[in-house]
């Protein structure tokens, strides 16, 4: 229970310092680079929630597609290596009281408005339970997810096209 | 056990740094990550909710798999978006992208 415990907290401490260095990097290809790290801690988290399957859908999506995809795009739109001179816009004090704002307002809602749930001792083995759910009682969510990949993936293309 | 809270005050934080930089950031990619963040602290909801709930039907879980895809469209279209802002304005900086704004 207590490595439990200790496990939550290192991974919490170490996907935090990612986000921080994603938020407040100067350089845009380390704040990327942190946002793998990022993610690879929520995918640990998850595996502590008994999450096997989408901490492997985790890595393999964002680790994997998402974060070489916005690293393309830092490539084609910056010059590696320039940290920027500003990377923050004229609204930090009014972003930071907002954020802590909305923070507080978070950790009152999970403090005081959800009951300490405790749960099954165990869960029952996720990966053909999703498989299944996805198939029958979530087919029709997943039929139009599918469709608006697709459509978000042509829209994609169409957009980054040169004109002739 | 981990008590819920734990994880519930964990996705708080993520969150809100998500919304601070996607506030903050000047660079339209930044902000991008910014916001895959804050979809990341959704998600983290959803799982913790699915694990800590009697009843061990999974639907946090099934939600958790349509963010990511939806996360995944998102980030295709405004690459291409970013693409396009950086062939028409040489930059990514959104505050200096005025075009629009009366």
């Amino acid at each position: 229970m207590e490595t439990k415990l200790a496990i939550f907290y290192v991974l919490a401490a170490f996907t935090l310092w990612a986000a921080g260095i994603v938020v407040l990097g100067k350089n845009i290809v380390r704040a990327a680079v942190a946002l793998i790290f990022a993610f690879c801690g929520v995918a640990g988290l998850y595996v502590l929630l008994e999450a096997e399957f989408l901490a492997a859908v985790q890595v393999l999506i964002y680790v994997g597609g998402i974060t070489i995809l916005l690293l393309f795009a830092i490539m084609l739109t910056s010059r590696i290596g320039a940290t920027a001179a500003r990377v923050v816009n004229d609204q930090v004090v009014l972003s930071a009281i907002a954020g802590v704002g909305l923070l507080a307002g978070l950790c009152y809602a999970a403090l005081e408005g959800i009951p300490a749930l405790v749960g099954p001792p165990r869960l029952p083995e996720t990966s053909p339970f999703l498989g299944r759910a996805l198939l029958t009682t979530y087919a029709l969510p997943f039929e139009v997810v599918s469709v608006l990949l697709l459509a978000g993936m042509v829209g994609a293309i169409v957009l980054a096209r040169k004109e002739s | 056990m981990i008590p819920l809270s734990h994880f519930l005050i964990l996705s708080a934080i993520l969150f809100s740094v998500g919304v601070f930089g996607a506030l903050t950031r000047r660079n339209a990619v930044a902000i991008l990550m910014s916001i895959e963040l804050m979809l990341n602290a959704a998600n983290l909801s959803f799982v913790a909710f699915a694990r800590y709930l009697p009843q061990t039907q999974l639907q946090g879980q099934v939600f958790a798999i349509f963010v990511i895809a939806i996360a995944a469209a998102e980030a295709a279209v405004a690459l291409a978006i970013v693409l396009g802002l950086y062939r028409n304005f040489k930059t990514v900086n959104v505050d200096e992208i005025n075009l629009m704004k009366w």
